[in-house]
């Protein structure tokens, strides 16, 4: 045993076992790598295992028993809301941004917009299903207003709790969200790249044509398929405004995974969320692909 | 030197886990169940006499501190006054969760919470979902077991049925046309009008509302299908609500008319001063909703105590009061213990009602699954 | 810039503004409006706001959903912050992996995983405890798309490499690199994070529900289904505590490289 000293400069310690510092360098990532394996790619792996299990084992009999109307119109429904929200949500969202976008950077103005598109991106149906039923629903605060005046704007139907009125209120979460999507990449516009367009004759048509269009396009498409994947895995503002039927795929996963038909059949819930799973899948991996190319030019 | 040092740290860590070991045994510890004499007893006891009398039971009850139940809203047949009474004549909190909840609801919660302490420990749920969940009940035989008829009640006491009325539709005549028979709700001042009080395939109200419909045009008790189709008319016409009726959604308008028991359509009438009630009278579906014990209620005693509350005097005519009809009523009458002041505010029934039997709830909720979604889908 | 297409830049920002500022405020302003009415044609009333506090479930659900969100944050900041630098450090290979796993969530809906995690937290229910604040362990899951690129870019502007070799050449454990030296350079990136946590947990609602557990965004929903006025009280109250939240953030401004101050020999 040496006599203690202490060392004037103390390096980094030697590993503990052999030579091989990497080995024990793992170990620093296994708490992480852990947690998520256990409440992330558990779950998933349940589910998308469950999609081939059936009563007797390994089936498809999940898969094919989802060849109903009702099912596939489900589906169809939620691509064409989410396509529709995502599309009005993004060039909404891309024109708000624009405006905050060529505002002083460290103004008030844009502190208030960027907190608020925060708030109103993350924060959950329910609340916004509530205060559309407050401003429209059928007791609402502009319905009753206009009936005043004569109008019934639901002369034909209850159109907020139908696609439709989906579409109206998924804007109000999808538009924020494309405001902080987008903004990053509008704020990767040069000043200079005007000029020079300017300095070789062109004008507004031009830099937008040839210039800022084409390098934020991907920035643009990213976005709007980034709304769309989030208004298709959009469960709480339906849940709040539809309580009868299920008119898109997660209000169908959701009653499949409560009421006693689909408690006979487990499969099914897990088959359903097996197709929303690749759908919503696809539509990442392409966002992400967009989201290299825009930070290429633009960060 | 080096080794030292190691030793110390390894110490260290092993101190914290030893810290969070000793967590998770008291978490643990806390969150198991006592295994106290007089609790096994009452989780295994089929009537009052098993624990020992009512006093032994009230006391065990008591012990336990506390009653969950699901599903009850405090509008449903006064049930608000129920809650309050038992809490004041016995002393034990009652947690209500969901109260909006439906049978299917309660059914889920009672699987997904077992073995905690948040299970609800009673159950008052429809014909169809109680017929699928044998396995989740205990046998429980009240005191006043007797009064109530063989029909309204499984023989070994897994169920036993409690209040019941008849089905009807209740509207705001306010907002939409006198309805005076069912084919008017297809009429173009219904859009988006006419909602049901659940989901058909998870709530009775609503497999009772659709069963009602079939049987006014042309099915019967044993054939749901031509209720199904009426449906999926009023859906394709625009007049069927995506909206499930609630107290809140009849206050504000949201659902001018609703399918629901006849109790419920007089309590909306309070809310509503223009609510009128119409039921076909070629259709009139009686049914009384079943009261069961969660096997692995958390509060054995508790739930046990529930049940002879109401099925006591006191709570068949709090029942009574909130225009149900208790299924001891007949028993009561003859006793001379009935509430006459309420029962004389029951509505009349003209001619005769139609009860579905077990067989036929149980194919008309087979039918529902394999065919409501489409319907309305 | 020229003066004409200064002006018309300044009237499109006015112009859009004013549209999508009527747009969001309105159905907010409808939300106060419908939680003050009176009956039938009595004057407005807070009677709906003060009913919030005498019911009892929704002020355990608000009092649930605070906690989760604190949870959910520390509990992020003690997984990803060391994780990350880790990795950074130290296995530069594996970031790729870790930035897809915490992309990952935004690929599984709530409504998918929580048919898979019914199982597990009926297993937590039982054998760990049966508290809401188990939900915390499904939020910081959650929370990882929001809160990695945050803290990716906070770490990204500071020279972590360097920084740790000079503080480990100068005898720093690791534990001393972590917590004096790199975390109080990127705390407004930490801030960040830890608030965008809080948004998301106090909004989350699918998960809870179908759990369930009695969430704030739960307790909204299931009061709605009573009282109108009520719910909406509270769904716009915790509205515009997020926004506070958010916009208290915002003057924290953008990470600044500060340069750390090197410990005494």
């Amino acid at each position: 045993m040496t006599v203690a000293t202490k060392p004037l400069v103390e390096t980094a310690r030697r590993p503990l076992r052999g030579g091989r510092r990497f080995s024990l360098d793992w170990l620093g990532a296994v708490p992480f790598l852990a947690y998520v394996g256990l409440f992330l790619l558990l779950p998933t792996a349940i589910v998308v295992g469950g999609a081939f299990v059936g009563p007797k084992g390994l089936t498809l009999s999940n898969l094919t028993a989802m060849n109903k109307s009702y099912i596939i119109g489900a589906f169809v429904h939620s691509v064409v809301l989410s396509a529709a929200s995502a599309i009005i949500g993004a060039v909404l969202g891309a024109v708000l941004a624009y405006a905050v976008a060529t505002g002083n950077p460290k103004g008030v103005l844009r502190r208030l917009v960027t907190s608020a598109c925060g708030v109103l991106a993350q924060f959950g149906g329910v609340t916004l299903a509530f205060a559309f039923l407050a401003t429209i629903g059928l007791a609402g605060f502009i319905t009753l207003w206009l009936q005043q005046r004569g109008i019934n704007i639901y002369a034909n139907s209850f159109w907020l709790a139908e696609l439709s009125g989906l579409v109206l209120v998924y804007t109000y979460f999808q538009i924020p969200l494309m405001v902080l999507v987008f903004l990053p990449a509008l704020d990767g516009i040069r000043p200079q790249w005007r000029e020079a367009t300017e300095s070789l004759g062109g004008g507004t048509w031009h830099y937008w044509r040839y210039v800022a269009g084409p390098l934020l396009a991907p920035a643009f498409l990213g976005g709007t398929l980034l709304l769309f994947a989030n208004a298709f895995s959009a469960y709480a503002t339906a849940a709040a405004l539809i309580s009868q039927g299920s008119i898109i795929a997660s209000l169908l996963i959701a009653n499949t995974l409560t009421s006693e038909v689909g408690l006979a059949q487990p499969g099914l819930a897990s088959a359903l969320a097996l197709v929303m799973v690749v759908i919503v899948a696809v539509v990442m991996v392409l966002y992400t692909q967009l989201q290299r190319r825009t930070s290429k030019w633009l960060q | 030197m080096e080794y030292a040092r190691l030793r110390r740290r390894d110490f260290h860590g092993l101190h914290r886990l030893g810290i969070l070991a000793g967590a998770l045994v008291l978490l643990t510890a806390c969150g198991g169940t006592s295994t106290s004499g007089t609790t096994t007893s009452a989780a295994n006891a089929k009537s009052a006499a098993d624990v020992g009398g009512m006093t032994a039971l009230i006391a065990a009850a008591k012990k336990e501190g506390k009653l969950n139940v699901i599903a009850l809203p405090p509008d449903w047949a006064n049930y608000g006054a129920i809650i309050s009474g038992f809490t004041a004549k016995y002393g034990i909190p009652i947690d209500s969760a969901n109260p909006n909840g439906t049978s299917q609801d309660e059914v889920n919660a009672v699987q997904q919470l077992a073995g905690t302490t948040r299970a609800p420990d009673v159950l008052d749920i429809g014909k169809a979902v109680t017929l699928a969940n044998l396995s989740l009940y205990a046998p429980y035989k009240v005191q006043t077991w007797n009064d109530i008829a063989d029909t309204q009640k499984e023989a070994t006491g897994l169920w036993v049925q409690d209040y019941g009325g008849y089905m009807s539709i209740g509207y705001d005549s306010a907002k939409v046309p006198a309805i005076t028979s069912l084919q008017d709700l297809m009429g173009s001042g219904f859009k988006g009008k006419v909602a049901l009080n659940g989901d058909p395939t998870k709530a009775n109200a609503a497999l009772n509302g659709v069963m009602m419909t079939s049987i006014a045009s042309g099915g019967s008790a044993d054939d749901i299908s031509k209720g199904v189709d009426f449906f999926h008319q009023l859906k394709v016409k625009g007049n069927f609500s995506t909206v499930s009726a609630t107290t809140a959604t009849v206050k504000n308008g949201s659902t001018p008319v609703v399918f629901d028991w006849d109790y419920l359509s007089a309590a909306h009438g309070v809310a509503v001063p223009t609510w009128k009630v119409f039921t076909p009278n070629n259709a009139i579906l009686g049914d009384y909703y079943n009261q069961a014990v969660n096997k692995q209620a958390p509060h054995p005693a508790a739930a046990r105590l529930w049940m002879e509350y109401l099925y006591s005097d006191e709570g068949q005519n709090l029942w009574l009061k909130g225009l149900a009809r208790p299924v001891r009523m007949a028993a009561m009458k003859k006793s001379g213990t009935l509430d006459a002041a309420a029962a004389a505010k029951l509505a009349p029934v003209t001619g005769t009602p139609t009860f579905l039997t077990d067989a036929q709830f149980t194919k008309a909720k087979d039918y529902l699954a394999s065919h409501w979604a489409q319907a309305i889908g | 810039m020229s003066r004409n297409r200064r002006l018309k830049l300044q009237v499109f920002r006015v112009v859009v503004f004013l549209v999508f500022g009527a747009f969001f405020l309105i159905p907010i302003g409808a939300m106060f409006e419908f939680s003050t009415r009176g009956n039938g044609d009595a004057p407005r009333t807070l009677v709906a706001w003060q009913t919030i506090f005498q019911t009892p479930d929704l002020v355990a659900a608000i009092l649930a959903s605070l906690a989760l969100a604190v949870i959910t944050s520390l509990g992020m900041l003690l997984l990803l912050v060391p994780t990350m630098i880790w990795v950074r450090l130290r296995l530069p290979s594996l970031s790729r992996i870790v930035e897809f796993l915490c992309l990952l969530p935004l690929t599984i809906p709530g409504i998918v995983l929580v048919a898979g995690l019914a199982p597990e937290y009926r297993w937590l229910s039982i054998n760990v405890s049966e508290s809401i604040l188990t939900l915390a362990f499904v939020y910081l899951v959650l929370v990882l798309p929001y809160t990695y690129r945050t803290l990716h870019t906070g770490l990204a502007a500071i020279d972590v490499k360097t920084l740790s070799e000079a503080a480990r050449s100068l005898g720093a454990g690791w534990a001393t690199v972590m917590g004096r030296i790199i975390v109080p350079n990127m705390w407004s990136a930490l801030l960040n994070a830890s608030l965008l946590s809080v948004a998301v947990v106090l909004g989350e609602f699918t998960i809870a529900n179908l759990l369930n557990y009695v969430n704030l965004q739960v307790s909204i929903f299931l009061v709605g289904k009573a009282n109108g006025a009520v719910s909406i009280a509270v769904a716009v109250a915790s509205l515009m505590f997020a926004f506070l939240l958010l916009v208290i953030l915002s003057f924290f401004g953008r990470p600044r490289a500060r340069v750390a101050r090197l410990e005494e020999a």
